[in-house]
């Protein structure tokens, strides 16, 4: 997020798209309900009429996959009615005028037809986030899982700075973080391409620093996405993974091909705190220890860093991922030794300028700080691009709207969407462990529209056959109209329906983010 | 009843959370009064985020494959498995031919680590986590 959590609820305009934040992100929607109740304007881009979706002042409900399409004719409209900010456009950003020039030749009667929603909504949208003087925009994966995922982070972004509305408190776009950590693993590096602080692992100058900190000569090759070492892209098949505290045999798309990829490893090693699907295929499993058994830090959605305690040792036999880490490098033959986690962020800070000035002692006497922080005086960023992007100026990109990888057909009528509900969390591998959260939801429901249920002769709560043309599930049916007629909606925490047997594998060339938002399917009665 | 100040692992609100502790069971949780996002308040699952951490289902010791199926091994036996195993796939593929998968759940050290592992010692790039899932 480029603003702090509490920012939200002093901002007049809140503009939330792809994101259901009542069931996953509660403090965000609380704080967006409370901005609300001070007189705040709510709009919501959403396929779902969601709980946030149900109360905002106007709901643009796009057909999945046409972020852009709308986003091009709010952002026309804003420049028709001279609702753009000139100054800030003029100062701080470039390549204006190609999004401008795109902007004219839009024909608005072909955006309304491919998003579904009416012109004198999206205008009217378009003129209260204009017009206010703190908008804000969050949105969440319903926005990046798509093929064309970072074009659609970038038409917000272009909305966003086209308006002026950056760079100052209760004003920016902020994409919610889903996981607990997520920030925090990216910004550490656990990502082919960058060493921690995002610092290029093709930069001679970021190598160096780092060969220099290590004693070894490091690779500057980008590696791997998670994508291509599960599914076997790039250059020839993964041969031996080590897997931490994941369960990609549920999360991946088209898991089918996840299961074997990994029973055709030559060496599997998972280190995980249960037995999840995923480690029932490995060679070694490792126990690890909870996040209640260990110290360190996570990093939250507004890039708040801040500590996590252990409150108990290490259950039974298990150890720390850390401790499990440092074991594997001595018997490969790196010396790696660390006193305490605390020494560990030590050496982050030394090699990461973002999270340079955040050691554990200033921590712990505090409700962490938020990078970047560079030095042991710096109080930490609340919100970021202050007078200037990181990149220097604004860089506008003109995209146009773009079909997704699968439509539906007479074989396949229906769009499915995944996500999540409030009770659970991801594949499920901790929150199913509750009883208190399994009395409230135990299986996996698929949201139907009362229409589509009709001309199906399905009942609430029957079972039914959900299938794409990658595979097939049964679990039942829930007639509600938060879908729309030809939409469908489902979860992917139940093992019992894997849902990412039916889901496309089509990804973002960029972010590599697979298209979980649009998979054509089809439901069965079963007899 | 001990009360150890930490942070909750459910999404990415980061919700301060002090988990309550009673003759070594973490037996439940509750909101930090004035951490600036919790603010006295947590979801459903922040309430019950204690109950995972003692399931029964909660792995006790390392397991090996042995004749196809998984026996439980001592740590000795396990890391080595693992390194030796890692370390020929590396000799006989190259380093490319392996691939790391960290966490999201995991601290930020640990993260750091799991990195430095996957760079400085197998030598790769292919190091990737479920950010975009």
């Amino acid at each position: 997020m480029t603003n702090s959590i509490n920012e939200i609820e002093n901002s007049e305009v809140l503009l939330v798209a792809g994101s259901n934040t009542t069931e996953a992100h509660p403090q965000v929607a609380r704080r967006i309900y409370d901005a609300v109740d001070r007189g705040a304007k709510l709009i919501v881009i959403d396929p779902r009429r969601t709980k946030l979706a149900s109360r905002a002042h106007i709901h643009l409900d796009i057909r999945p996959g046409t972020d852009i399409a709308l986003l091009n004719g709010m952002m026309r409209a804003i420049l028709d009615d001279n609702l753009a900010d000139d100054l800030f456009v003029e100062m701080r950003t470039e390549n204006f005028y190609a999004l401008r020039d795109m902007l004219y030749r839009l024909d608005l009667a072909e955006v309304a037809a491919v998003t579904g929603v009416d012109q004198r909504l999206w205008q009217q949208a378009a003129r209260l986030y204009a017009r206010a003087r703190k908008s804000v925009i969050c949105y969440c994966l319903g926005v990046t899982q798509h093929i064309c995922g970072t074009n659609n982070v970038q038409a917000y972004a272009n909305l966003a700075m086209l308006t002026g509305k950056v760079e100052k408190e209760h004003c920016g776009v902020d994409p919610l973080r889903g996981q607990n950590n997520v920030q925090g693993a990216c910004d550490m590096g656990a990502l082919p391409g960058v060493f921690p602080g995002y610092q290029p692992v093709s930069d001679p100058k970021a190598r160096a620093k780092f060969e220099q900190a290590w004693g070894v000569r490091l690779p500057a090759k980008p590696g791997r996405t998670l994508l291509d070492m599960t599914h076997g892209g790039g250059n020839g098949p993964v041969r031996g993974m080590f897997i931490v505290g994941e369960n990609p045999l549920l999360s991946d798309p088209t898991m089918d091909k996840v299961r074997e990829t990994m029973e055709n490893l030559d060496i599997l090693v998972v280190a995980d705190i249960f037995l999840s699907e995923t480690a029932q295929l490995a060679d070694v499993v490792l126990p690890a220890a909870s996040f209640a058994e260990k110290t360190g830090t996570f990093t939250n959605s507004e890039r708040r860093v801040q500590m996590v305690r252990a409150a108990i040792p290490p259950l039974a036999e298990s150890r720390t991922d850390a401790e499990i880490v440092i074991a594997l490098a001595n018997r490969l033959g790196y010396s790696m030794h660390y006193q305490s986690t605390a020494e560990i962020m030590e050496e982050i800070a030394l090699l990461t300028p973002i999270y340079g000035g955040i050691y554990h002692d200033r921590l712990e006497e505090s409700w962490g700080l938020q990078w970047p922080c560079f030095d042991r005086a710096h109080p930490g960023t609340p919100f970021l691009h202050k007078y200037m992007f990181t990149r220097g100026k604004g860089h506008f990109v003109p995209a146009d709207h773009q079909r997704p990888a699968e439509s539906v057909d007479e074989d396949y009528p229906l769009l499915l969407m995944t996500g999540r509900i409030y009770h659970h969390y991801h594949t499920g591998t901790m929150t199913r462990k509750s009883a208190a959260l399994n009395r409230e939801c135990n299986e996996a429901v698929l949201e139907i529209n009362p229409a589509d249920a009709r001309a199906l002769a399905v009942r609430n709560g029957e079972r039914v056959r959900l299938a794409s043309r990658r595979g097939a599930i049964e679990l039942k049916a829930g007639i509600t109209e938060r879908v729309a007629p030809g939409m469908l909606y489902t979860t992917f925490h139940f093992a019992e329906a894997p849902i990412n047997r039916l889901t496309v594998a089509d990804r973002d060339p960029g972010s590599q983010c697979p298209e979980y938002k649009v998979c054509a399917a089809k439901v069965e009665k079963l007899t | 009843m001990d009360a150890v100040l930490s942070t909750c692992v459910y999404c990415g609100c980061g919700c301060g959370c002090y988990l309550h502790v009673q003759e070594g069971r973490v037996v439940g949780s509750s909101p930090s009064r004035n951490h600036p996002v919790s603010r006295n308040n947590i979801c459903l699952k922040g309430w019950h985020l204690h109950e995972m951490v003692h399931s029964p289902d909660r792995l006790t010791s390392p397991l090996v494959r042995k004749g196809g199926r998984l026996v439980k091994a001592g740590w000795e036996e396990a890391l080595d498995r693992a390194a030796s195993g890692l370390k020929k796939c590396m000799t006989k593929h190259g380093s490319e031919a392996l691939g790391v998968l960290s966490s999201a759940k995991c601290t930020n050290e640990e993260n750091f680590l799991i990195q430095k592992l996957t760079r400085a010692v197998l030598g790769t790039n292919n190091i990737d986590h479920c950010a975009r899932l």
